[in-house]
């Protein structure tokens, strides 16, 4: 508790300070601050989005208890829109024409991303997204609290390649078929030739959400692996990683001669599986629930606290991960911005949001960049140990910033994403990117 | 006889004069009320229909537009096809390609295209940029597919429990190769993101009046289109073929022709709604393609009472409706409401509702 | 061949039997399975040293630290030195038992006891956890830590501990090695440790100055024809700058340019017979998924589009099976896959029968409502899942014997819950066969099929055969639940993704026969794997589902027709 008295404090000087504004400025609202909370709660994509709704109401939760924001309390929204993308659209409509939230925290995949983005460019939404992308965007209406493929996957192949890592002159690449493996790779594969490493030692692969059958693909992978020190990139998302991980200890692939670098497999999906078979192989986040900080531990109390009074499913075996830790992170943010603006209004927080840093778990102090919309975070990479947690193996110096358009892929090299202006000056036409830097 | 009566009049005959009535009334309501109380009267007033309303109507008017179609070849012909699906999604695909191409600046191609290697617009890409040519595939792919497969599983007389199950294999392999990237129409994703249509931003709320107005009138013409096809000479050789096809054969016709013809059609139809849902949900995906999907069609024409068109329309507004309302409502609820709906009407109402106003009426005569 | 290495595999179960204590369970928390596998781990390896003087000493302590540069020169120095003596220290890096204090002493965590020895002294140290630090360690550190913990095991008198260890530097032998191998070789006298001993000193010598030594060492390898040792002999064959041969002794170029024939030629077998035995492994997961819908569809003409909710009973059944031998009996626990198999049936059936008397029996003359009412029953038993389970996925932990693989062959290797699962599928198929053939009620079921008022007016009841022809088909979707539960994810619409393929295969195979839906079922597979490296998993799919539905136009009556007009039943 005592470790998040610092962000405390500035969030009560805040709060006196908002209550003040928000009693000078209007006494009539006494209404709730409506928070939209759209993560699927069934369907494919449950297993790892549904402790992204419980750690979103948690922080809401204690922001309450500290009396609001602006003397006002924080109502949560809820929906599921069940793992199918368009729905995610059609509830994002519901959640801001229907119940007038003022921000939504939401969606997993890049497709549920993609498919709300359109609603909130016409709706004038606000959007904070929890999860590690392939970048390649930026939008005035969402902060990406997640990693860009610098900020995970580069420094994964960074590491691979490295003598430490064990020096991989071969990449395997598997992922699922969808726009954050293909994009991802797209980079990993610019990445990697402009390394050195040519396209006749890299393999790509892609499978369909829920494929359960790997065995000609590992097959393929220890044939592959003869002719070289081989990595394993693996872009593969939800249940199928299960099926993938068991079918390589089955064929005998080591994590020692073949390293597997998972980009979306954190605690909470190591939770649902028997690790047995994936202890040894890595993963590159920006967080780790084994992290040893004072604000981490902090942070995994109030967790397990907030598990055991509301009896979520799970108990005591509930983890927390990265997605979490950014899901927290972000409301924490866009809470201070609420604050700072003295309205829950999204045109006023959106100017707000840019330059807050909150003590992350990670413990680091996290801010969000001054212009992109993305955070600067730290880079681990850690070691999946039997009891499903990860132990770091290697970690940046300190938050690095987010490079959303990736200067490895041609055509985007230019591209910036800047929103300092001119939205500033309210409803002016909204670029896409600023093409003159 | 076809030929021998006015189109005119034979137009006329398709209803009676109550039920022309009825037709004009609801066609006003959609094409007058409904913008009036959205325009011009203001929120607070319980008149008031929100925009968020006008654009789920249209979209349900999009699906009954399937039912209807489905009506066609099943209550008709006694088809069961598990595969509208796939004809609805293709269409949507036509328009979805028209509308990506229109949200793309000139010489740009979207992320999927540039995940193939390559960096301009595939060949059965570029066409799509007129509108014109989108407004023909869109009732010529489904029409199309519809037709050489209906030609050589008609010609085999694959019939009944088979034909339905293949149907479903259809829609099921279209699925999988729409969610592959490489198949180049935007895999996982689909296609989405759209902007504008003929100048018209799809985002604007008065073109999504518009679009609701385009699906009310599609409906309708499309119901006059069944009606007439129905209450024909063809119709009639379809309904013998769905009661005793054999002896159809025996007396001469071939059934071949009639079925082919009336399941092309039924796609077309399919297609035309598939490309007025596309603009108004913003998306599509193969998700639409799902087996469910086409079964769940089944049962708002089973609801409705197969072989009326006017009950596929209605089953397939109360159906939609539900659902709307209990996902929101009781999102636990809603697989058990449908389920039930399922085994209810195949049990008590074998003619779905319309069936069961005759049964009433029957009733309080005798 | 398979047949035995699944009895080897159920033997070898049987065997484990009293080792296994505490079983692997949903139950179980995280530091539960870390205790589990501490508690194997403790059985291979010793937990603290005998106490290190000299140079052994003054390297280890050394490893107090947490720059990785510095590790593996310790490691590398380790092995200059190969004093066996600091195999616990070596162990205990590895994997992750090795801590340092403040004080710099190295210590080695016991992870039976969770007690810390000093890795120098030996004695038992009193420290709290909250003070220790780990050294680091990486892939690439593990990487030198293994062959030298390999040739550190040589020198070990058991010989379980020696053939490990040859077989890691059979896998990894570092040249540094060469010599003390050597040693060691003439004084193994195990053949298998002596034939691994070989193998690793093979691979060193390619390079040997001399050249009888290097085609001793080609021909050691060619007769290993290992695909992992390819490259190496590639490059006895290239050419320097000048475009001669980097090998000068032609006969040693002979003897490798043969080698890596005979390995390219077991190689290509080697993928056939991957290929072949993956399909074989896929057709039978088909099969087990679509046999019960080959007796409902094949033999009563239903729809039953509730069938891969079926399967998923049978799954979720499995699950409640192993929850309750963790709960209730864990020292049986490896068992609750057997247990499972007739309670699967029973629970299976019993919904079956449900189904049959509550709606289905009314809908027999209409196929297509059946279909429609069927798919509602899907929906309701989906739901009713979630309600009860959970929208996600339930945990399964195999039995211990079912995990790991069987070798078939140098480079072909199945899991061992794939094999289980195709002789599984064999066994399910014998077991049909026998009911519809051998016993009364399969008489009976074929009597009503074939003509339902013949066999009425002979005495037999239609009404009760069709429930229980229903409910075995049911049965039978259960068993093939129990065996999706292990290589498939367990979840509530794990159905779903089986009901096309099944219908496909029912179709493919003709309808009423069940042997048509045996091959059907294994082409498929076999097809699929084929088509799979050149297609891809998913177009492999959809190419497989065109063909099936081009083949149906052709031939409505599957493969195996049955005499009358099957594609025309309406």
């Amino acid at each position: 508790m005592k470790t998040r008295g610092s962000i405390r404090k500035t969030g009560l000087a805040c709060l006196a300070l908002g209550g003040l504004l928000a009693s000078g400025v209007a006494q009539s609202e006494d209404n709730p601050i409506k928070v939209g909370i759209l993560h699927s709660l069934s369907g494919t994509m449950a297993i790892s989005e549904t402790s992204l709704r419980d750690v979103a109401l948690m922080t809401i939760e204690d922001i309450n208890e500290q009396g609001g924001l602006l003397g006002r309390e924080l109502e949560p929204v809820v929906k599921d829109p069940a793992s199918d993308w368009p729905r995610y659209a059609e509830q994002a409509r519901e959640l801001i024409e229907r119940d007038e939230v003022d921000v939504i925290f939401g969606a997993w995949t890049s497709v549920s991303r993609e498919s709300v983005l359109p609603v909130l460019e016409e709706l004038n939404g606000l959007m904070f997204y929890p999860v590690q992308y392939e970048g390649e965007e930026s939008s005035r209406h969402i902060f990406y609290t997640g990693a860009a493929p610098n900020q995970q996957t580069l420094p994964a192949v960074d590491y691979l390649m490295s003598e430490r890592g064990g020096g991989a002159e071969q990449f395997y690449l598997v992922g699922t078929d969808y726009v954050f493996p293909r994009t991802t790779n797209r980079i990993v594969r610019a990445y990697l030739n402009a390394n050195g490493i040519e396209d006749d030692a890299i393999r790509e692969e892609y499978f369909p959400f829920e494929h359960s059958d790997f065995q000609s693909l590992v097959s393929d992978i220890k044939r592959f692996s003869q002719s070289g020190q081989t990595a394993v990139i693996n872009t593969i998302n939800g249940d199928s990683n299960v099926a993938f991980y068991q079918e390589l200890a089955n064929q005998g692939v080591d994590s020692v001669d073949v390293p597997v670098m998972a980009t979306s497999v954190g605690e909470e999906e190591l939770r649902g599986m028997d690790a047995g078979p994936l202890v040894g192989h890595l993963a590159a986040w920006n967080y780790f629930m084994s992290v040893d900080s004072p604000e981490n531990e902090a942070f995994t109390e109030r967790w397990a606290e907030y598990v055991e009074e509301n009896d979520l499913s799970g108990g005591s075996d509930r983890v927390t991960n990265d997605p979490m830790e950014a899901t927290h992170i972000g409301i924490r943010m866009w809470a201070q911005a609420v604050l700072e603006a003295g309205t829950s209004d999204p045109d006023a927080v959106r100017q707000a949001v840019p330059g807050q840093c909150v003590d992350a778990p990670s413990g680091y102090e996290i801010c969000m960049d001054e212009e992109n919309h993305h955070l600067h975070k730290p880079v681990l990479i850690g070691e999946i140990q039997p009891d499903g947690q990860f132990a770091t193996v290697w970690e940046t110096d300190g938050p690095i910033r987010a490079e959303p358009w990736s200067k490895y892929l041609e055509g985007s090299e230019d591209k910036k994403a800047d929103w300092t202006y001119p939205w500033v000056c309210g409803d002016c036409e909204e670029p896409r990117y600023d093409l003159e830097l | 006889m076809l030929m021998r009566q006015p189109f005119v009049m034979r137009l006329a005959r398709l209803h009676s004069g109550f039920g022309w009535a009825v037709l004009l009334l609801l066609t006003a309501l959609a094409l007058v009320v409904v913008p009036l109380l959205n325009q011009f009267v203001t929120p607070d007033s319980a008149l008031y229909i929100p925009d968020w309303l006008v654009t789920l109507t249209g979209r349900f008017l999009c699906l009954a537009l399937v039912a209807l179609a489905l009506d066609l070849i099943w209550g008709y012909t006694g088809i069961l096809s598990l595969g509208h699906g796939a004809f609805f999604a293709l269409g949507g695909y036509v328009m979805g390609m028209h509308l990506t191409h229109n949200r793309m600046e000139t010489g740009t191609i979207p992320n999927f295209i540039q995940f193939l290697g390559r960096d301009d617009w595939p060949w059965f890409w570029v066409p799509f940029q007129s509108f014109w040519f989108t407004a023909v595939m869109v009732f010529l792919v489904p029409g199309a597919l519809a037709l050489v497969f209906g030609f050589f599983a008609f010609r085999s007389r694959v019939r009944g429990v088979y034909f339905a199950i293949i149907t479903q294999a259809l829609t099921f392999a279209s699925m999988l190769f729409f969610y592959r990237t490489e198949t180049g129409f935007g895999g996982n994703t689909g296609l989405t993101d759209f902007r504008e249509l003929l100048g018209f931003s799809v985002r604007e709320a008065d073109t999504r009046l518009v679009l609701f107005m385009l699906s009310a009138v599609a409906v309708m013409l499309s119901y006059l289109l069944c009606r007439y096809i129905v209450t024909s000479k063809l119709g009639r050789v379809l309904v013998a073929i769905r009661d005793a096809e054999s002896r159809v054969r025996f007396t001469g016709y071939n059934p071949l022709r009639y079925k082919l013809f009336v399941w092309t059609v039924s796609a077309m139809l399919c297609g035309l709604a598939g490309a007025l849902y596309v603009p108004q949900t913003g998306v599509i995906n193969p998700g639409e393609m799902a087996p469910a999907n086409s079964i769940e069609m089944a049962v708002w024409v089973a609801l409705g009472g197969r072989g009326t068109l006017v009950g596929a329309l209605v089953g397939a507004g109360t159906v939609n409706g539900l659902k709307t309302w209990i996902t929101a409502a009781y999102p636990d609820l809603w697989l058990f409401v449908l389920g039930g709906l399922f085994i209810a009407v195949t049990l008590f109402l074998p003619k779905g509702l319309m069936g069961l106003r005759q049964q009433m009426a029957g009733r309080s005569k005798q | 061949m398979r047949g035995l290495s699944w009895k080897g595999a159920i033997l070898l179960g049987l065997l484990m039997v009293p080792a296994v204590v505490v079983a692997d369970t949903d139950g179980m928390s995280a530091d539960e399975r870390a205790e589990k596998l501490a508690e194997q781990q403790k059985k291979q390896t010793q937990t603290r040293t005998e106490g290190l003087s000299g140079e052994a000493a003054s390297i280890v302590e050394r490893l107090a630290t947490d720059d990785w540069q510095a590790i593996n020169d310790v490691v590398e120095e380790l092995e200059a030195l190969a004093a066996p003596e600091t195999l616990p220290v070596l162990q205990a890096l590895s994997d992750r038992r090795l801590y340092f204090d403040e004080q710099g002493r190295v210590l080695i965590e016991d992870p039976a006891t969770g007690e810390y020895s000093d890795a120098i002294t030996g004695e038992t140290v009193e420290v709290a956890s909250e003070n220790l630090s780990q050294p680091t360690l990486t892939n690439a550190i593990r990487r030198g830590i293994r062959p030298l913990i390999g040739q550190l095991q040589l020198f070990s008198d058991d010989v379980a501990t020696r053939r490990a260890g040859a077989e890691e530097l059979a896998d990894r032998p570092r040249p540094e090695m060469l010599g003390r191998l050597k040693e060691l070789r003439a004084e193994e006298s195990n053949p298998e440790v002596l034939r691994l001993l070989n193998i690793a000193i093979a691979r060193l010598q390619l390079d040997a100055s001399d050249s009888e030594e290097r085609l001793e060492a080609v021909e050691v390898i060619a007769d290993v024809r290992s695909a992992r040792m390819k490259s190496e002999l590639e490059s006895l064959l290239e050419t320097d700058a000048q475009g001669d041969p980097v090998e000068p002794d032609a006969a040693v170029r002979e003897a490798a340019r043969d080698a890596i024939e005979a390995i390219e030629e077991r190689q290509s077998t080697a993928r056939f017979l991957s290929d072949l035995v993956y399909g074989l492994s896929m057709g039978s997961v088909l099969l087990l998924a679509a046999l019960g819908l080959a007796i409902i569809f094949g033999l009563m003409r239903v729809i039953n589009m509730a069938h891969g909710e079926l399967l998923m009973i049978g799954a979720y059944t499995t699950f409640i099976v192993q929850n309750l031998f963790a709960l209730m009996a864990p020292q049986w626990f490896s068992f609750y896959l057997l247990a499972a198999i007739p309670a699967a049936f029973v629970v299976t059936a019993l919904v079956g029968i449900l189904m049959e008397r509550g709606v289905i029996r009314f809908l027999y003359a209409r196929p297509l409502e059946t279909l429609l009412a069927t798919w509602g029953i899907s929906l309701i038993l989906m739901q009713t899942t979630r309600v009860i389970f959970g929208a996600q996925n339930v945990r399964m932990a195999s039995p211990e014997w079912f995990s790991g693989s069987v070798q078939l062959m140098q480079g072909v290797s199945l899991s061992t819950s794939r094999v289980g699962v195709i002789a599984f599928a064999f066994f399910v198929v014998a077991l049909v066969w026998f009911v519809m053939n051998r016993t009364r009620l399969g008489l009976e079921v074929r009597a009503v099929m074939q003509n339902r008022e013949m066999a009425a007016a002979l005495g037999v009841s239609a009404n009760r055969v069709d429930m229980w022809t229903f409910g075995a088909g049911a049965g039978v979707a259960g068993l093939g639940g129990v065996a999706l539960s292990q290589i498939v994810n367990v979840g509530p619409e794990l159905g779903q993704n089986y009901i096309v393929d099944s219908f496909m295969v029912v179709v493919l195979g003709g309808v009423g026969n069940i042997l048509g839906s045996v091959f059907s079922a294994l082409g498929l597979g076999v097809f699929s794997k084929f088509l799979e490296p050149v297609a891809g998993a998913v177009l492999a799919k959809i190419l497989l589902f065109v063909a099936i539905i081009v083949f149906i136009q052709w031939r409505p009556q599957g493969i195996f027709a049955l005499k009358g007009r099957a594609g025309d039943d309406d």
